[in-house]
């Protein structure tokens, strides 16, 4: 009777938009989907860092060199801001780094695509970004506090990442032919995997409603797959470049876009792991881990001789 | 294995502000740990000083004292200005 | 060689170092130990970068041809670029990368120290501005050196592996051809023999803290700076230029 009582409790809190605080009572099952979003948000962020990362030392400019290390940089933040949110719900980093190690957590899909030339830089930052970004702000509003907080903070320094993506490519689209295509290309390749980014429709989508309740989640993954192909749409009209769907159309009487059927075979393979990608990915965090661990045990070794010194000179 | 210890930062903006919460981080020890807020917290100047202190040591109160710790301030209105009342005429009081 | 030519020189090699070094962190990016410090290494990247671009853009001031940074940094060949050894080397372990970097970062600072009172305004006011970051690279790496000496066994003897294998390029550091010379002697340049007596005290007394030592140089590995590199440059141009060498004159 009282756990009935705490339940509606909790839910009335939710309802009037009141905050989640690590403290306060909160159903298992309510901890136990933010524990697995939060930390699936932040192994994607630092996963995510991986395809990127592949393009630093061929950055072919200065500037575009710093932008895009400032860019793969502020992942590692936001990877960290998230585990920390997580931290709060009383699960450590390195047993969220041992799911992610182990295979057993998830990240996104969409990192486990190759990153082939410049463009997809830029494409990466137009579509990927802008997907993600689509889905974080209303992440910003989310009932539980540590995660609304670090979206706020995430988002506020993400608002760059999507037009220096953007950049790359209307520069590209002024250039040669060659350059042209290149865009082109990156397009036609990250253009699925990215409306994907959204996750199953909404009918396919099992935690959605219970999610949604909590306001963990406040938009359906179809509702804001549309409002991204919309803006994205209009977006790629500029830049100069097909949007490689025959399908895409705009549909007057719904005051949308339509589109094509997502391929979603190919979505639950790149999930079950057998992306182009998906072994490199995890082998590249596994190996930096791994070869840190007497890096970061030395620290601690050393952290501990100097407080012990401290202790005796006192 | 263990993590290294997780630390709470604090950030003060500017000069004359008070440091306030930012967020968490790992840290072997202090000095690394304000090395690290500076370098994941403050990378777009948002601050000017920090403070760190390692998680285990912040005591927080319990949401289930929030009514007996909170609440009693509720009902003590004549602990600010407006409870008194001051014929208009008089300026700047 | 005319003093012109000079100061161009002395300018692109202060350019190439940071631009090369910042390359070489910028590998780390996302490989890193631990989150917090691959955004440590990042950060440092990222400043010297900024300080690569800063002295790039003066020499194409300086050469007045109408040159911009990124064609000094993207279409000059091994032959004609000037940066020291020590900086192109593999990043290989975190210790190696410490290691170079602290060697680097303690010549780094002392150099820009002096280089702050420089009769070339433009030198001095670029020198004034990168101090304060490089004051915190050589806390960052100086900070790991005692952690990684002084930690565990293992951490100690990958350290002094990297220090061992180091220590051959630390002697170009400080080595003098005719463009310091002349530098020097307009009162632009830096004097490194001063430079080298202050870093090998630093350096010794901070090593004896870590339980780390600086072996007695016996021979030094040298022509960097003249544009005779190891093998190892090559390559990072070959990533580096890849782009711009593909597709002459695109822009980007």
């Amino acid at each position: 009777m009282k756990d009935i009582n705490i339940e509606d409790q909790f839910q009335a809190k939710i309802d009037a938009e009141i905050k989640i605080e690590p403290k306060d009572w909160m159903p298992d099952e309510y901890r136990k989907t933010l524990i697995r979003q939060i930390s699936q948000h932040a192994h994607s962020e630092i996963v995510g860092m991986l395809p990127e990362g592949n393009w630093i030392t061929r950055a072919p400019t200065l500037r575009r060199k710093a932008a895009l290390l400032a860019k793969i940089q502020d992942e590692a933040g936001h990877g960290l801001y998230l585990y920390s949110a997580a931290e709060t719900l009383g699960v450590a980093r390195i047993d969220m780094l041992n799911d992610l190690h182990s295979g057993k957590a998830k990240y996104s899909s969409i990192f486990n695509y190759p990153t082939l030339t410049w463009a997809d830089m830029g494409t990466i930052g137009w579509l990927v970004d802008g997907a993600a970004i689509m889905n974080q702000i209303p992440l910003c509003r989310c009932s539980y506090g540590p995660y609304s907080r670090a979206m706020i903070r995430v988002c506020k320094e993400e608002s760059f990442h999507q037009r220096q993506g953007y950049e790359i490519l209307l520069t590209m689209m002024k250039g040669t032919d060659a350059q042209k295509r290149m865009v082109q290309d990156a397009l036609n390749r990250w253009w699925w995997p990215a409306i994907s980014m959204f996750g199953p429709n909404d009918a396919e989508s099992p935690h959605s409603k219970q999610s949604m309740a909590w306001k963990i989640k406040r938009f359906s993954n179809d509702d804001l797959r549309q409002k991204f192909i919309d803006v994205t749409a209009e977006q790629a009209k500029i830049l100069g470049v097909t949007i490689p769907d025959p399908e895409l159309k705009w549909n007057e009487e719904r005051g949308h876009y339509d589109f094509g059927q997502i391929n979603w075979d190919e979505f639950w393979e790149v999930v079950k792991g057998n992306g182009p990608c998906n072994r490199e990915r995890l082998e590249a965090r596994r190996q930096a881990w791994e070869e840190g661990a007497w890096v970061r045990e030395a620290a601690t070794v050393y952290a501990e001789k100097k407080a012990r010194k401290n202790q005796e000179a006192a | 294995m263990k993590d290294w210890p997780l630390w709470e930062v604090f950030i003060r903006s500017k000069q004359g502000l008070n440091h306030i919460h930012a967020g968490s981080l790992h840290a072997a020890d202090a000095e690394m740990a304000i090395e690290n807020a500076r370098d994941v917290y403050t990378r777009r100047n948002e601050g000017i000083s920090i403070w760190v202190v390692e998680s285990k040591h912040v005591k927080a109160s319990n949401p289930e004292d929030q009514g007996a710790l909170f609440d009693p301030a509720d009902n003590k209105i004549y602990r600010h200005p407006t409870f008194y009342v001051l014929p208009d005429e008089l300026k700047h009081m | 060689m005319t003093k012109k030519e000079a100061l161009l020189k002395y300018t692109l090699r202060l350019a190439d170092n940071a631009s090369i070094l910042g390359h070489r962190l910028g590998e780390w990016c996302g490989h890193g130990p631990v989150l917090e410090q691959d955004i440590a290494m990042t950060n440092i990247a990222l400043d010297l970068i900024g300080q690569a671009r800063n002295y790039y853009q003066y020499a194409a001031k300086l050469e007045a041809a109408g040159k911009t940074e990124d064609d000094y940094a993207y279409l000059r060949d091994p032959l004609d670029y000037y940066n020291l050894l020590l900086l192109e080397q593999p990043n290989g372990n975190f210790a190696h990368s410490i290691v170079r970097q602290y060697f680097f970062d303690i010549f780094h600072y002392l150099f820009l120290t002096a280089l702050m009172s420089s009769k070339d305004k433009q030198l001095a006011a670029i020198a004034e501005k990168s101090i304060k970051e490089v004051t915190y690279h050589k806390k960052w790496s100086g900070d790991w050196i005692l952690r990684l000496g002084d930690g565990t066994e293992l951490s100690n003897e990958k350290m002094q592996t990297a220090i061992n294998v180091l220590q051959t390029y630390v002697g170009e550091l400080f080595l003098m051809d005719e463009v310091d010379e002349m530098m020097v002697k307009e009162n632009i340049g830096v004097d490194l023999a001063p430079i080298k007596e202050e870093w090998t005290r630093i350096v010794q007394e901070h090593f004896t803290e870590a339980k780390l030592k600086l072996p007695d140089a016996t021979w030094t590995q040298k022509g960097g700076k003249q544009g005779y590199h190891s093998e190892h440059l090559g390559y990072i141009l070959a990533d580096m230029q890849y782009l711009q060498r593909t597709y002459p004159g695109a822009v980007w």
